[in-house]
């Protein structure tokens, strides 16, 4: 078993961890400090420069960027988690079914897996909104149901261990059926780590939200997101704020998010440090 | 190694039938038919205008008719752009997407790999640490982000280059650069832990005490097997790089196969998505396919497992 202990003390870990709940705090009680609303048109100040009155400037609706780039992350921290809480519950029992069944049904289980692996994921999402329609909440079902399958494999590593130990033998030689067997005791076992493991895809999750929304197929106005929001400012780059101020929240959050997914990787696996992505 | 290939090659080819029928299949059954404008058109008009797309027949009758006709190579018409088909679309922006996605491959391939390998052979050092901390900070700005940065900075601000269009090479600098910087990162990663295992291996510590100069030892030795990793990756990194060029080509206004891809999408344009879906399917496939084979030329391994279990 992986000692999270150790993983969880690891000073880069530790903090980004920090780093990325202060970010998640200051986007969920920023805008109660802030005089201005979500959707608030300031008529005085369209497409503003930041200002004292404005800190991040205003967009070309006359709209406080400040407040949207908070409510937009909010948007994408929130679908990431939700779509990352989807993928859990694919990959968990995927890896867990496959790993303790073993045999031919872990076979045919994996080879599922290897061949999802070789679809263009990106495009399957872009499918899946345009056949559920562009809704949030099937945009995170539809982006963690493309992105359980470094979650069930994990799984299934642990469970390869875990079944072996002294506790399965005691509750087979009981006679307690497999169903029993794999939710009461191989489950809870491997949690923990594929818990920690499943922040590892958190990042990625939220590059294909904001990869859709960018492409105007995921959030929709007034709605707002990191994505929605960096493309529009990319279409007004006379007001470099408003592409600005985004971008940097974005690639600062997929900055700390990597990070710690290389810590604790490193931790988890110290013979090859950083080899997947 | 011929049967290997065929094996593989009857693979791509089931995959593709399955990709056609979920697509087929999935935008069926979305909401929202071709012709559903503003206006309601009238019902007599309506009718016509499906039978003339076969639109008004059974599903399986449709379906057969479609995997026929694209078993004969022909897209069919687009039902957006009525004096186009899907083909002649498809014609257009292939050579673009193309044209940006393999040379932004080919840089990073290049770059990744010299970044990776350079840092690696200095191991612990300020330059690996420093290239290392580069490449962490390259992964966390995709093409999304990068794309309209570069137009703000060489394009607006600098005016080095224009921001958007197609009728030069000039105009395909920043679209190729913002395409392959996280790629760069990827592949100097996993080129400098590839590294770092082969210099571990045993085969290069015989022939570094036999006294092989080092250029020969890294040439010979050490960049084949770590080539291996960064090559395992280029698979689902070709896949990636296509779907990060339609980021690119909305930004910089190519009109490539990733627009109109975007396009049918937004506009329910039924055989336009199918077409562009069945296309990048089939390259992404090919590619995988090509990655397989070349991996077995460069790990004897891989090669003896596939002449022994055939698969």
């Amino acid at each position: 078993m992986i000692d999270l202990r150790w993983s969880l003390m690891r000073r880069g870990y530790r903090t980004s961890i920090v780093c990325i709940f202060l970010l998640a705090i200051a986007l969920f009680l920023g805008p109660w400090l802030s005089p201005w609303g979500e959707e608030h048109i300031d008529w005085n100040s369209i497409d503003t420069p930041p200002s004292l009155n404005h800190w991040f400037g205003t967009d070309g609706s006359g709209r406080d960027l400040l407040v949207r780039t908070m409510a937009g992350g909010r948007v994408s921290l929130t679908i990431a988690l939700l779509a990352t809480l989807v993928s859990f519950a694919i990959g968990l029992p995927w890896g867990a079914i496959a790993g303790y069944a073993g045999g031919r049904v872990d076979q045919v289980m994996m080879r599922i897996v290897d061949g999802l692996y070789g679809l263009p994921f990106m495009f399957l999402v872009i499918l899946l909104v345009v056949f559920f329609g562009r809704n949030p909440y099937l945009l995170f079902i539809a982006i963690g149901a493309v992105s359980w399958l470094d979650l069930a494999r994990i799984v299934r590593g642990q469970t390869l261990v875990v079944k072996n130990a002294m506790y399965i033998e005691a509750a087979k030689a009981l006679g307690v059926p497999d169903p029993w067997i794999v939710t009461r005791h191989v489950v809870p076992n491997v949690m923990g780590p594929a818990l920690v493991y499943a922040t590892l895809t958190i990042p990625g999750v939220i590059i294909a939200e904001s990869f859709i929304s960018f492409l105007g197929l995921g959030i929709q106005e007034p709605q707002t997101s990191w994505g929605v929001l960096i493309a529009d400012g990319a279409t007004r780059l006379h007001a470099p704020w408003q592409l600005i101020f985004p971008a940097t929240f974005l690639a600062v959050t997929l900055l700390v998010l990597n990070v710690a997914g290389d810590q604790l990787r490193d931790a988890m696996d110290p013979q090859e440090k950083g080899v997947r992505l | 190694m011929t049967r290997f290939i065929f094996r593989r090659l009857a693979f791509a080819l089931v995959t593709l039938w399955l990709v056609v029928s979920a697509a087929f299949f999935l935008i069926r059954a979305a909401p929202g038919g071709p012709f559903d404008g503003e206006r309601r058109l009238p019902p007599a008009i309506e009718k016509n205008l499906l039978a003339s797309y076969h639109l008004d027949q059974p599903l399986p009758v449709q379906y057969w008719r479609y995997i026929r006709m694209v078993g004969g190579g022909d897209l069919g018409p687009s039902f957006k752009q009525k004096d186009f088909t899907v083909n002649e679309l498809i014609r257009a922006g292939l050579p673009i997407s193309l044209g940006v996605g393999i040379s932004a491959f080919l840089l990073a391939l290049l770059f990744g790999t010299l970044l990776g390998t350079l840092a690696a052979l200095s191991h612990n050092t300020f330059r690996d640490r420093f290239l290392s901390g580069l490449a962490t900070l390259g992964l966390a700005f995709p093409p999304l982000i990068i794309a309209p940065v570069l137009v703000l900075v060489f394009a607006v601000g600098l005016a080095w280059l224009p921001a958007g269009g197609h009728t030069s090479p000039r105009h395909y600098v920043l679209p190729t650069i913002a395409l392959s910087l996280p790629y760069i990162a990827a592949f100097a990663r996993l080129s400098r832990v590839g590294c770092l295992e082969a210099l571990r291996l045993p085969h290069v510590t015989t022939a570094r005490s036999k006294g092989l100069s080092n250029r020969r030892l890294v040439f010979q030795h050490v960049l084949p097997s770590a080539f291996v990793p960064v090559l395992s990756y280029s698979g689902p990194a070709a896949a990636a790089l296509l779907a990060g060029s339609m980021v690119v080509e909305e930004v910089f206004s190519l009109p490539g196969l990733g627009r109109y891809f975007v396009q049918g999408a937004i506009n329910r344009d039924y055989t336009l998505v199918m077409g562009t879906v069945l296309v990048y399917a089939a390259l992404i496939l090919a590619l995988n396919l090509l990655v397989d084979v070349l991996y077995g030329r460069l790990d004897p391994r891989v090669r003896s497992e596939m002449v022994v279990s055939n698969d």
